[in-house]
C-alpha cells in the first residue's frame, strides 16, 4: 500500500507526449498536481517497477489485490479507456465493461472529485509512456473474487457524488474539505472499518488499525487527535515529515515523500483548517497507570537504559531528530500497533529536501523480549502526561510474528 | 556466503561457525553452536549501489549472538581444567568479588576461539613469516590462538609434568603463581612452545573475558563492572556531566539488558 | 579483462570525509559524480544500532568496524637498513573502511593549525637561525597561509557543527577562548561541550599558573544543529564509546551525520561500495588521467572513464594508489630524488597521570573531544632557544572513555594480575586522570613510504611499506612535554604523578594515533611535492589528491580540521580548473 521508496520520480518530469496545444498542457500540469495529491502512484507503482504501470500486492483482510497498470497502454494499461470511462472509475468504482473494482482502489473517496479535476488527471495520465505490464487482476480467494458482489456492499457502503461546499464554512475549509475528504483519500486510512472492509463514516477520521499500524485519530481531539498541534504544525509535518515535537515514520512517511510535501503551502494550509475546525471526537483519556505499578517500573528501567539516550529522560526528545514521547498522540492511540512495532522493526523518518537526514529508530526486536517490549510501551503510554491502555506480552507477542518480516 | 579467504567481507550476517571439538557430558555441539557468541563477519545496511536514498530497511541491525553458558565447544575437558585454573590465579575470587574462573572467563575463551579471532581470520597471515622480527614489529607468528591455546597448553603440561610430575591443576596455588610469573618473564623454557606467548594469550583474553559485556560468556552478573564501578552501555550519562565528582548509583546494564529488567 | 562503462564527469576515489564533500558539492552543480567505495555501505540505526554499538570487545578490541588487515596492510621497519614486516594486526594506527571511512569512529577533536605552523620553517630559522633546525630534516613551508584558508575552516567547521569558543575573532581576544588561535572571522556554531571535574580542576591549576587553559573544539556536538547541507544532529550524551565506534545517536559529526543524506538525494550522483580502486588509468603519455579501474564485490573487473580523478582514499592509501598507478616519481631516500611518498609524518604521544583521592571521576561519563586543552606549548607560542627541538603540542586533560578492557589503570609497580593487581584497579578506576600532549612531528629524509618488495595484498598488488621512527627531536620535544603535563597534573592536586615518555623505536603495537600525515605533499617546488598549493597532481592535471597526505609535516594538533578545510580549499580550485582545465600552478 505504499511505494518502495527507490522509485526516483525524475522520470514524470521527462515523460513527454503532450500535444502542442496550450490548454492541454494546463491542464495536464493541474492532473499531474492533482494526481499528486491523489498519491496514485503509491499503489499503482510495483516495487522497483515503472511508475503507474501497477502490479503492487495490496494485502486487504480479503486477500492480496494486485494493483492495475494506468498507464495508456492499449493492451496492459488503461490506452483504450475514454475520459467518460475513467470518470465512471472514479465517480462509481466501475470498469469500462461495467465490472466492478474493489474499494481497495477509494473510489469512494475519489467521488467526490468533480469532473473537471478527474478529466485533468485523465490528461496528465495520456502523457505517460505507455508501459507493457499485464497485471494478473484476479488474485482474491472465494468468495471474495465474485466482484458482483460489490453490488451489494455498494449499496450498503456507497455514497456516490462531488463533493458539496458547505456555505457555512470559508473557503479554505472547504478546499480542505474537498482536498481530504476526496483525493486525500485520508479517511480510507484513519477512519476505521466495518467487518465488511468499509469506513464507519459516523467515525470519520477517529483511527484505524491497518496493515498492523495505527493510523491514528486526525480529528481535533485533545487525547487521541490533532487537539494539541496548530494548523502550521498540521502544515509544517505534511510538508517536511517534522514539526518541532514529531516526526512522521512508516506509511505516513511515504505520502508525505510522495505526496504532500509536493502540494502548494496553501492546500496544506486548507488541510489544516480543515482538520482542526471540523470538530473533535475520541473516547476519552483513560486514567494513568501509576508509577508504582510493577510494569511501569519495569519500563522505567528499560526506558532509562534504552530509549533516553535518544528521547531524553523526560520524554521530550530533540528537535527535527527524535519524537517527542510526552503528549505525543501516536503514543497513546487506543490501538498500540505503531508503537511496539517500531520498537521492534526500527522506522525511518521522512527525508524531505529541506530536511534530508531521515534518522532512523533502531530496531531493537533482538534485544527486547514480549514482556520487556510491553513494558517499556506501557511506560511510554502512562508517562509524562501520557495516558493509555496498558500493553500485554501476548500483543507483543502476536505483532511481533506479523511485522519482523516487514518490508518497509 | 563469505568464508575466511574471503578479503572482502560480505554484507550478509554470517551463520555462526566452530571448530570440531569432541563431545561433552549432556551438551552437544549442535545446541552450543547456535549460541557460541561470534563476531558477525560485518554490518553495513545492505547497499552495493546507492542511488537517490539512503538505504535503510526494518528489522535489520546486526547484533551478536549471545553465548549461553555449559559445556565446552573447542577445549578439552583437561585444557579447560587448565584454564580455569589459570584463570582463576590471574584474578582470583576473594572479598572483592569473583574473579575470572567464576565471572565465566574461560567459557568466554572457549567461545572467542571458534570464531574469527581463533583463527586471525581477519588478520594479515600470508607468508613469509619471519622468525627474528623487531621487537617494534609486532605480532609476526604464523601460530592463530587456537592453535596457541591447543600446544601451549599441552607444552604447559608436559612442563609440569617433567618438573612437579602433576599437572597445572595439582599444583599449589603458590606454586601455580610462581610458574606464571615465570612464564610472564619469558624465564620458563617449555619444549617447543614459548612460554610467554601463553602467558600473553591467556592473560589478554582473561582482561577481556572479565570485562567484555557479558553477552560474550564472560563478566558473569557483571562483576568485572562492578569491581570498578563501570555501568555498562546506557549510552547517557549527561545527568553525571552535570553533578561532576558525584558517586554513580545506577547498577550497570549489559547489551541483554540488567535484573530491572525483568525476565526475557 | 575489464569492461568499460559509461563515462562520467567525475570519479570519487573512496567516500570518507573528503570524498563525500566533494562528491556533494560537485553533483549539486549537475556534474555526474560516482564515487567507488571499497567497504560496505554504514547506516547509523543498523550498524551503530544502540543495543550493539556499546561493544568494546567487539570495536575496540577485535576491531570490527576497521579496515582488515586481511584486505589490506603495510610493512613496517624504524629503518632502511631494516627489513620491512606486515602489520599483521593494527595497533598503533587503526585505518577506516566503508563509507564514512574514518570519519565514522574518530574521536572529533577538531583543531585549526596554527599561522606559524604554516610557514614553520622559515620562522624558525627567522627567529632562532638555522641551526635549531634538527639533523635530517625536511621541513617545508606550506604553499598556504593561515589566513587563505581561514574562510575554510569556517566553511567544515559549519558543515561539521563543530562545539567550541572562539579566542580571537578579527583579532579581538575572547575571553575563555584560544587565546594563540589565527584570527577567525566568527565563532564555532555550537557551544562548548560540558565539562567534567577533572577538567575543572584543570583549568583551575593551569589559570592559576598563569597559562590559558580552553574547552577542546569538538565534533561530538553539545546541542541538536542543522548545518548548511540541511543535514541534523542531536546532542552529545557523553556516552564514552566515541573513538572508534560508530556513534548511535547522531551527535558525533561524520558524513554519516553531516553529508551523506543531501548527497545520496543529488540526482546526478552514485555510490558503489565494495568496489576497490586499483588503478588510476593514465593516457598513453601520461598527462592525463582517463578514468579508474576497480573490482567489485564479485571479483569482477571494471573500468570508469571519467574526466576528473579525485583520490580522498585516506592520506596512506592515497600515496599508495598514486605509487601503483605510477602518477609521480616515487621517493628514494637513498638518492633524495623523487617526490610520491616523501616527508611521511606522524604525531607525538606523552604526558602524565594523576594519582587523587577522594574525587569520582567518572571516566565513563566521557566523549572523544571533551577536554580542556591549552596552546602555551604548541607551535612556536614559546621560547625554544634554550631547548634544543623544534615543534610543540597542544596539552589536554580529557576522558574519551572509561571502558574497562583496555581503561583500568594501576600505580606503576602494581603486578599485571593476582589479588593486588585486582586491589588495585578497584580502589585506582575513579581517581585517575592524565594530562596529554599530542605534540608535532617533522619530516626527515628516512621517514617515508615506498612499495614493499616481499608482501602482496589479496589482488598480489605490493603493499605499501612504511619506514619511520620518532628523531631525537621529537623525543626531546615529547619528553619536555610530559614534564609540563606532570607540572600541571600536579598543580591539579595529584597525590602521586607518573611520567608517560614518548615509546621509542617507534612501537606498532600499543594504539597511539591514526594521525598519519605526509607522502603526497603539497608545495611550491614540484623537486619536493607531489601536489601544488591546489592539491592538484604537478604531473597528472586532472588528478586531485585530498586529505593528509598533503601535509609538509605534521604540527600539534589531529589533523581533520586542516583536511576539511583543505578540500573546500580545494574544491574552489576545482571549480576553476573545470572552468579551464589544465595545470592552475606553472611550476
Amino acid at each position: 500500500m505504499r511505494l518502495r521508496h527507490l522509485i526516483v520520480l525524475l522520470p514524470l518530469l521527462a515523460a513527454g507526449g503532450a500535444a502542442a496545444d496550450p490548454d492541454s498542457y494546463i491542464d495536464v500540469a493541474r492532473g499531474k498536481a492533482l494526481a499528486t495529491v491523489g498519491d496514485c502512484i503509491a499503489c499503482h507503482t510495483a516495487k522497483g517497477g515503472t511508475p503507474f504501470a501497477g502490479g503492487l500486492a495490496l494485502q486487504t483482510p480479503f486477500g492480496t489485490i494486485m494493483t492495475p497498470n494506468i498507464t495508456p497502454d492499449t493492451a496492459t494499461g488503461i490506452g483504450s479507456w475514454t475520459v467518460d470511462d475513467f470518470a465512471r472509475a472514479m465517480h462509481e468504482g466501475r470498469r469500462p465493461t461495467g465490472s466492478y473494482l474493489y474499494p481497495a482502489f477509494p473510489y469512494p473517496y475519489y467521488t467526490r472529485v468533480t469532473r473537471a479535476d478527474v478529466e485533468a488527471i485523465y490528461a496528465y495520465l495520456r502523457t505517460l509512456p505507455p508501459a507493457n505490464n499485464a497485471v494478473n487482476r484476479n488474485t482474491l480467494p472465494f468468495p471474495f473474487n465474485i466482484r458482483m458482489s460489490m453490488i451489494g456492499w455498494n449499496m450498503l457502503f456507497f455514497k456516490p457524488g462531488e463533493f458539496k461546499a458547505d456555505p457555512k464554512r470559508s473557503a479554505e475549509f472547504n478546499r480542505g474539505a474537498y482536498l481530504v475528504e476526496g483525493l486525500g483519500h485520508c479517511g480510507a486510512c484513519h477512519t476505521p472499518f466495518n467487518s465488511f472492509g468499509a469506513s464507519k463514516d459516523d467515525k470519520f477520521l477517529q483511527g484505524n488499525q491497518i496493515d498492523n499500524w495505527a493510523a491514528p485519530n486526525i480529528t481535533n481531539d485533545l487525547h487521541a487527535g490533532l487537539g494539541k498541534w496548530s494548523a502550521d504544525d498540521i502544515v509544517q509535518y505534511l510538508k517536511t515529515g517534522q514539526t518541532r515535537t514529531s516526526l512522521a515514520s512508516g506509511p505516513m512517511r511515504d505520502v508525505i515523500e510522495n505526496s504532500t510535501s509536493k502540494m502548494p503551502d496553501t492546500d496544506l494550509k486548507a488541510i489544516a483548517v480543515y482538520l482542526k475546525e471540523r470538530g473533535a471526537a475520541g473516547a476519552g483519556a483513560p486514567a494513568p497507570l501509576p508509577a508504582s505499578d510493577p510494569r511501569m517500573q519495569v519500563g522505567q528501567a528499560i526506558f532509562a537504559d534504552t530509549c533516553s539516550a535518544c528521547h531524553a529522560r523526560d520524554g521530550g526528545g530533540v528537535e527535527h531528530m527524535f519524537p517527542r514521547l510526552a503528549g505525543n498522540v501516536i503514543a497513546t492511540q487506543d490501538y498500540p500497533a505503531s508503537l511496539i512495532r517500531i520498537v521492534i522493526a526500527g522506522g525511518r523518518a521522512a527525508s524531505t529536501n529541506a530536511f534530508p537526514t531521515a534518522p532512523a529508530m533502531p530496531s531493537l526486536g533482538y534485544r527486547l523480549s514480549d514482556a520487556q517490549i510491553a513494558a517499556v510501551v506501557t511506560f511510554v503510554r502512562n508517562s509524562w502526561g501520557n495516558a493509555a491502555a496498558p500493553v500485554t506480552a501476548e500483543t507483543v507477542h502476536d505483532l511481533r510474528s506479523r511485522v519482523v518480516h516487514a518490508s518497509d | 556466503m563469505a568464508d575466511a579467504g574471503d578479503p572482502w567481507p560480505r554484507k550478509k550476517p554470517l551463520h555462526p561457525r566452530a571448530a570440531r571439538p569432541p563431545a561433552h557430558d549432556g551438551v552437544t555441539r549442535r545446541s552450543l553452536l547456535a549460541t557460541a557468541a561470534l563476531l558477525i563477519a560485518t554490518s553495513g545496511a545492505t547497499a552495493r549501489t546507492v542511488i537517490g536514498v539512503l538505504p535503510w530497511r526494518p528489522n535489520e541491525a546486526y547484533p551478536v549472538t549471545p553465548v549461553v553458558p555449559g559445556g565446552y565447544l573447542f577445549f578439552t575437558a583437561s585444557e579447560s581444567a587448565v584454564v580455569d585454573a589459570f584463570v582463576d590465579r590471574l584474578i582470583p575470587t576473594d572479598e572483592l568479588g569473583p574473579g575470572a574462573k567464576d565471572a565465566g572467563v574461560t567459557t568466554f575463551i572457549d567461545r572467542q576461539l571458534t570464531g574469527p579471532y581463533g583463527g586471525h581470520d581477519w588478520l594479515y597471515m600470508q607468508g613469509p613469516f619471519s622468525s627474528n622480527p623487531l621487537p617494534t614489529q609486532g605480532l609476526q607468528s604464523p601460530l592463530t590462538p587456537r592453535q596457541q591455546y591447543r600446544q601451549g597448553i599441552a607444552a604447559l603440561e608436559a612442563y609440569c609434568n617433567a618438573t612437579f610430575s602433576k599437572g597445572f591443576t595439582q599444583l599449589s596455588g603458590a606454586e601455580q603463581d610462581k610458574l606464571i610469573t615465570g612464564m610472564e618473564k619469558g624465564e620458563v623454557q617449555f619444549q617447543n612452545f614459548s612460554s610467554r606467548m601463553l602467558f600473553n594469550a591467556i592473560h589478554g583474553n582473561t582482561m577481556e573475558g572479565f570485562f567484555a559485556d557479558p553477552v560474550y560468556g564472560g563478566n558473569r552478573d557483571m562483576a568485572g563492572w562492578k569491581l570498578v564501578g563501570f555501568p555498562g552501555v546506557r549510552y547517557d550519562f549527561r545527568d553525571v556531566m552535570d553533578k561532576p565528582n558525584q558517586p554513580y548509583t545506577l547498577p550497570p546494564v549489559g547489551m541483554q539488558g540488567r535484573p530491572a529488567w525483568g525476565e526475557r | 579483462m575489464a569492461r568499460r562503462l559509461p563515462r562520467k564527469d567525475v570519479v570519487v576515489v573512496g567516500l570518507g570525509w573528503t570524498g563525500s564533500i566533494l562528491a556533494y558539492e560537485l553533483s549539486r552543480t549537475g556534474l555526474e559524480v560516482v564515487a567507488l567505495e571499497r567497504g560496505p555501505w554504514r547506516d547509523t540505526a543498523t550498524d551503530f544500532n544502540i543495543g550493539t554499538a556499546a561493544d568494546e570487545l567487539r570495536y575496540a578490541v577485535r576491531q570490527d568496524i576497521f579496515l582488515r588487515p586481511k584486505q589490506e596492510t603495510l610493512t613496517m621497519r624504524n629503518t632502511p637498513s631494516q627489513t620491512a614486516l606486515p602489520i599483521r594486526k593494527w595497533g598503533s594506527f587503526l585505518p577506516g573502511n566503508g563509507v564514512g571511512g574514518a570519519g565514522v569512529h574518530w574521536n572529533g577533536q577538531t583543531w585549526r593549525f596554527l599561522p606559524d605552523d604554516f610557514r614553520i620553517r622559515s620562522h624558525m630559522i627567522e627567529r632562532y637561525g638555522e641551526k635549531i633546525l634538527p639533523e635530517g630534516n625536511q621541513i617545508q613551508d606550506w604553499p598556504v597561509s593561515f589566513d587563505e584558508l581561514e574562510p575554510y575552516y569556517d566553511k567544515f567547521e559549519q558543515v561539521a557543527g563543530i562545539s567550541g569558543k572562539a579566542g580571537n575573532i578579527k583579532g579581538q581576544i575572547q575571553a575563555g577562548g584560544n587565546p594563540f588561535e589565527g584570527a577567525r572571522e566568527r565563532d564555532y556554531p555550537t557551544p562548548p561541550l560540558k565539562q567534567g571535574y577533572a577538567q575543572e580542576l584543570f583549568t583551575k591549576a593551569a589559570s592559576g599558573m598563569g597559562l590559558h587553559p580552553f574547552p577542546r573544539p569538538s565534533a561530538n556536538i553539545s546541542i541538536a544543529y542543522t548545518n548548511p547541507y540541511g543535514c541534523s544532529m542531536a546532542p552529545c550524551t557523553y556516552c564514552g564509546f566515541c573513538e572508534w565506534f560508530g556513534c548511535a545517536n547522531y551527535s558525533k559529526a561524520s558524513p554519516q551525520t553531516c553529508v551523506l543524506p543531501a548527497l545520496v538525494r543529488e540526482p546526478t550522483f552514485e555510490a558503489r561500495t565494495e568496489c576497490e580502486v586499483t588503478n588510476i588509468n593514465l593516457s598513453v603519455d601520461g598527462k592525463m588521467a582517463t578514468g579508474v579501474t576497480y573490482v567489485d564485490a564479485n571479483g569482477e573487473e571494471w573500468e570508469q572513464p571519467a574526466d576528473l580523478v579525485l583520490v580522498c582514499a585516506y592520506s596512506l592509501f592515497n600515496v599508495r594508489l598514486l605509487l601503483l598507478s605510477g602518477i609521480g616519481k616515487p621517493y628514494d631516500p637513498a638518492s633524495g630524488e623523487g617526490v610520491v611518498g616523501r616527508n611521511y609524518a606522524y604525531q607525538t604521544g606523552s604526558g602524565a597521570q594523576g594519582f587523587f583521592e577522594n574525587v569520582q571521576f567518572n571516566p565513563f561519563a566521557a566523549a572523544g573531544s571533551l577536554g580542556a586543552a591549552l596552546d602555551d606549548y604548541n607551535s612556536d607560542n614559546f621560547d625554544h632557544g634554550p631547548h634544543g627541538f623544534v615543534g610543540g603540542a597542544s596539552i589536554t586533560c580529557a576522558y574519551t572513555n572509561g571502558r574497562p578492557i583496555r581503561y583500568h589503570p594501576t600505580p606503576r609497580g602494581t603486578p599485571n594480575w593476582g589479588g593486588a593487581w585486582k586491589k588495585a584497579v578497584k580502589d585506582s578506576y575513579q581517581r585517575v586522570m592524565g594530562v596529554g600532549a599530542q605534540g608535532s612531528v617533522m619530516s626527515y629524509r628516512n621517514n617515508y613510504l615506498d612499495l614493499d618488495p616481499t608482501y602482496k595484498d589479496p589482488l598480489g598488488r605490493p603493499l605499501m611499506r612504511m619506514t619511520f621512527d620518532y628523531q631525537p627531536n621529537e623525543q626531546k620535544m615529547a619528553n619536555w612535554m610530559a614534564e609540563r603535563c606532570e607540572e600541571i597534573a600536579k598543580a591539579m592536586g595529584a597525590k602521586s604523578t607518573q611520567l608517560n615518555r614518548l615509546g621509542v623505536p617507534w612501537n606498532v603495537v600499543p594504539y597511539q594515533t591514526t594521525h598519519n600525515t605526509g607522502g603526497a605533499v603539497m608545495g611550491s617546488d614540484p623537486r619536493t611535492s607531489v601536489l601544488n598549493r591546489y592539491l592538484q597532481s604537478w604531473d597528472v592535471s586532472n588528478v586531485f589528491v585530498m586529505g593528509a597526505s598533503a601535509f609538509p609535516q605534521n604540527a600539534g594538533y589531529n589533523p581533520t580540521g586542516t583536511v576539511g578545510a583543505l578540500t573546500y580549499w580545494g574544491l574552489d580550485a576545482i571549480f576553476n580548473y573545470l572552468k579551464s582545465p589544465g595545470a592552475l600552478v606553472q611550476p
